[in-house]
């Protein structure tokens, strides 16, 4: 106040001096523009529609589709909704992200660590591999698996057949300068003694045997589920018990009893209810089993191969990046080099990798909208592609497909943190 | 008293000689004892060994040997005709050239497409090299006077050229507009957005935060699809956009919000007595960051951002599926021409294209590399 009683004449100019009055006249007149531009772009967007006589809104979901769709997970025929249609590329987005994302995993875990391996010739392998994938574009690589390799493919009667069969057979032709003791037969005779490989690659797709669905299947596969579940109870327990008493259990050999031993003896008990149908070739095509459209292989091959060269890179950084003293320290207290893996070097490697692992996942999960440009029917492709020619309704459907990527990606995001608040170092 | 008991020291009484990387004949018996050293290493040498044999070997015979170096139609490249097994039929792309570098860009205009590949060069190469002067200048004239060069020269309708509509463009000449338009549009517009997400001003930040992440969160193919179908509904009605520039806007505001990203990396990394040091010079706002901050954030993030630009060029073939030709386009629209319709047409196409992508991608990781090592000397973090 008393300044103000001394320079009298600078009173109506004190206020815009005052930092918080600034601030806030400066975001009053950010929001007045954002809202004014705003506005504007919904008078322009309601008077476009209006002159080109679009109707507005989501009533075209309920609307019959009249296109058909060759990949479905659901039930689904020409002139069920659009609603339906969303659901249908939805659970494809799903599939193919999923399928990818544990390929992804592999691969980019086995390259990671081959990178790291001492032998010279592996690493620069691996090394080679990453560089020649990351430098050269998604797009590119999906063409290239789609056109110039499933393009090639041989026509179902000349399928490549998969398995171990066929690998025998063609051992067999390979060393028949051996036949004189017997060699080729024996692998011949092996080979017809496992059956046709049932696995087959042809230019309409991958074909794969279909499990068949029996009621002694289903039960063996109830007694698979209960066997996990008191696994993981098992390892709880145990670790309790442990931490309490010091006592341990073989929770590893009792696991593996209660996971693979329970089912198995229930298979043979009931007389191997669980039998694989393989798939025969009838005229031109095959009958059984489970087609995979040519889409789907060269989608999955391309993508996995993709992210698992970025996999690889975070897979290596977070193992170089657990100090060497850890290691060494673990060992000086006594622990098996097993066991300082397990409960040393690993968790603080995870630490690190989870994270940027995430965002490879979510990579994986938006780049499989590059299935448009091959026309493999996910979410974008059904919807922003044939729903929107045919509707015109192009505000709501783009909305709608730009809602679901950012809300994955939103429910990714909350998720890591919730991750990272729970992993975080506990510093002094 | 420490030379009383000199074996009980702790600190080594003679300083130990640094490890030198071995060279020549030492060197590679480094290798070699990494390649044969126990029985395990063996077996994964000569299994890698097989692999590496499995893919080179018939990825150059298809380059080299086999190849077809010239001809003049998709006769010469049938293995039927020629009467050997037949790898890339480079006269394919050889009639082809043109068109996958300009495009359907007039054939009697493409001197104009040359110059502008040429004046690019050349501003574009001492920009890169640390040691060349003049970098201010240098830095002006590719980020403001080139791309008004590039504009007149490209479309034309001014100084007597004739007028070239954006739909004819295609091939490298799209792929190269749109990775260099992305990158330099998006930067400033990146800068802003990263300060916005830096600023003090909740209402700032947080809009500012709204608009990274959801450019963030979505692919970038539906952007291309929102700046395709939707952006023309949100203009005037009396307003046409190019679609061209339709992309451009959707592609610059992609790589903007990743670019912020970086950027705001850099920013974070700048310690507090830096703006205390502009504060105490009496420097406001925009000057603090404009000549103390963003100068130096920018220099931290330089193999950041190159990384940013090598997957903003990767990331042009999407265009394709908007129906714009990049190089990718082209080549695939040209593996329907039925005068060059053999069984290695596709595969000639895809190992063209491969070269071209991998060579720039690989050379920008390079120079990123480069510049990381040579930046780290005076980086203290």
């Amino acid at each position: 106040m008393a300044a103000e009683s001394q320079h009298p004449g600078r009173r109506p100019l004190a206020a815009f001096y005052d930092p918080k009055i600034r601030a806030t006249a400066y975001q009053l007149v950010f929001l007045l523009v954002v809202a004014w531009g705003c506005y504007q772009v919904a008078l322009n967007v309601s008077a476009n529609l209006e002159n080109q006589r679009i109707a507005t809104g989501f009533g075209f979901l309920t609307e019959p589709a009249g296109f058909a769709i060759n990949q479905t997970l659901i039930a689904y025929r020409e002139g069920d909704s659009y609603a339906r249609v969303f659901l249908v590329g939805l659970l494809n987005t799903l599939l193919v992200a999923g399928v990818g994302i544990i390929f992804a995993t592999v691969i980019g875990f086995l390259v990671g660590i081959a990178r790291l391996s001492p032998n010279w010739l592996l690493a620069r392998l691996a090394t080679g591999y990453v560089e020649l994938i990351r430098n050269l574009p998604l797009l590119f690589q999906i063409m290239f698996w789609y056109l110039a390799v499933l393009g090639a493919l041989p026509h179902p009667r000349q399928s490549l057949s998969f398995g171990f069969a066929p690998l025998l057979q063609g051992l067999a032709e390979k060393l028949s300068a051996l036949e004189g003791i017997g060699v080729p037969a024996l692998l011949n005779s092996v080979a017809e003694w496992l059956g046709p490989p049932g696995v087959y690659l042809n230019n309409r797709g991958l074909i794969l045997p279909e499990p068949a669905v029996t009621t002694g299947g289903m039960v063996v596969l109830a007694i698979f589920a209960a066997g996990v579940v008191a696994a993981l109870w098992l390892r709880r327990w145990s670790r309790r018990r442990q931490d309490a008493t010091g006592r341990r259990f073989p929770v590893g050999r009792a696991a593996l009893l209660l996971v693979v031993g329970l089912p198995l003896a229930a298979s043979l008990f009931l007389g191997a209810p669980l039998s694989m149908q393989a798939p025969e070739l009838r005229g031109f095509n095959f009958v059984g089993g489970v087609r995979l459209l040519p889409e789907f292989v060269a989608l999955v091959i391309a993508l996995s191969t993709y992210t698992a060269a970025f996999i690889a890179e975070v897979v290596r950084a977070g193992i170089l990046a657990v100090p060497r003293g850890q290691s060494e320290a673990a060992a000086a207290l006594g622990l098996r080099r097993g066991h300082a893996l397990r409960l040393i070097v690993v968790p603080q490697a995870l630490r690190i990798i989870v994270p940027p692992l995430t965002n490879q996942y979510l990579n994986l999960t938006k780049n499989s909208t590059l299935a448009a440009a091959i026309g493999y029917p996910d979410l974008f492709s059904v919807f922003a592609g044939s729903a929107l020619n045919i509707t015109g309704q192009a505000i709501e459907i783009i909305a709608i497909i730009m809602a679901v990527y950012l809300a994955i990606s939103l429910l990714t995001s909350v998720g890591m943190s919730w991750y990272n608040a729970r992993i975080q170092l506990a510093e002094r | 008293m420490s030379s009383a008991a000199p074996e009980r020291s702790y600190v080594s009484p003679a300083p130990i000689a640094p490890r030198v990387r071995p060279r020549g004949a030492a060197r590679w018996r480094t290798v070699l004892s990494r390649l044969f050293a126990g029985p395990l290493n063996i077996v994964v040498t000569l299994l890698s060994a097989a692999v590496l044999a499995t893919l080179l070997w018939p990825t150059l015979r298809f380059l080299v040997w086999d190849a077809v170096w010239d001809g003049a139609s998709r006769v010469d490249c049938l293995e039927e005709a020629v009467g050997r097994p037949i790898g890339a039929c480079w006269p394919f792309i050889a009639a082809r050239f043109d068109q996958f570098m300009y495009g359907f860009y007039p054939e009697f205009q493409r001197w104009r497409v040359n110059t502008v590949y040429w004046a690019g060069l050349l501003l574009l190469i001492p920009l890169l090299i640390p040691s060349a002067p003049f970098k201010r200048l240098n830095a002006l004239g590719f980020f403001v006077v080139y791309p008004a060069f590039a504009y007149v020269m490209l479309v034309g309708g001014r100084f007597g050229l004739p007028f070239v509509e954006t739909r004819v463009w295609g091939g490298m000449l799209i792929t190269l507009v749109l990775t260099y338009v992305g990158i330099v549009a998006s930067l400033p517009l990146a800068i802003l957005l990263a300060l916005g997400r830096r600023s003090n001003l909740p209402i700032i930040s947080s809009m500012t935060i709204v608009f990274i992440e959801f450019w963030r969160g979505v692919p970038l193919i539906t952007v291309l699809f929102f700046a395709t179908y939707m952006l023309p509904f949100f203009l005037p009605g009396d307003w046409s956009i190019d679609a061209l520039v339709r992309v451009l806007i959707g592609v610059t505001l992609f790589s903007a919000a990743y670019l912020a990203e970086v950027i705001r990396g850099g920013l974070q990394a700048i310690p507090r007595g830096q703006f205390e040091g502009a504060a105490a010079l009496g420097l406001g706002y925009w000057k603090t960051m404009g000549l103390v901050v963003v100068p130096q954030a920018l220099k931290h993030v330089i193999p950041g951002l190159v990384n940013s630009f090598i997957a903003l060029f990767k990331d042009t073939t999407l265009v394709l599926i908007v129906s714009i030709f990049d190089l990718l386009g082209q080549i695939r629209s040209a593996f329907a021409d039925p005068n060059w319709a053999t069984p290695v047409t596709v595969l000639t196409g895809f190992a063209f294209a491969g070269i071209i992508y991998f060579v720039v991608s690989f050379a920008m990781s390079r120079y990123a590399l480069f510049m990381e090592r040579r930046l780290n000397t005076d980086i203290r973090l």
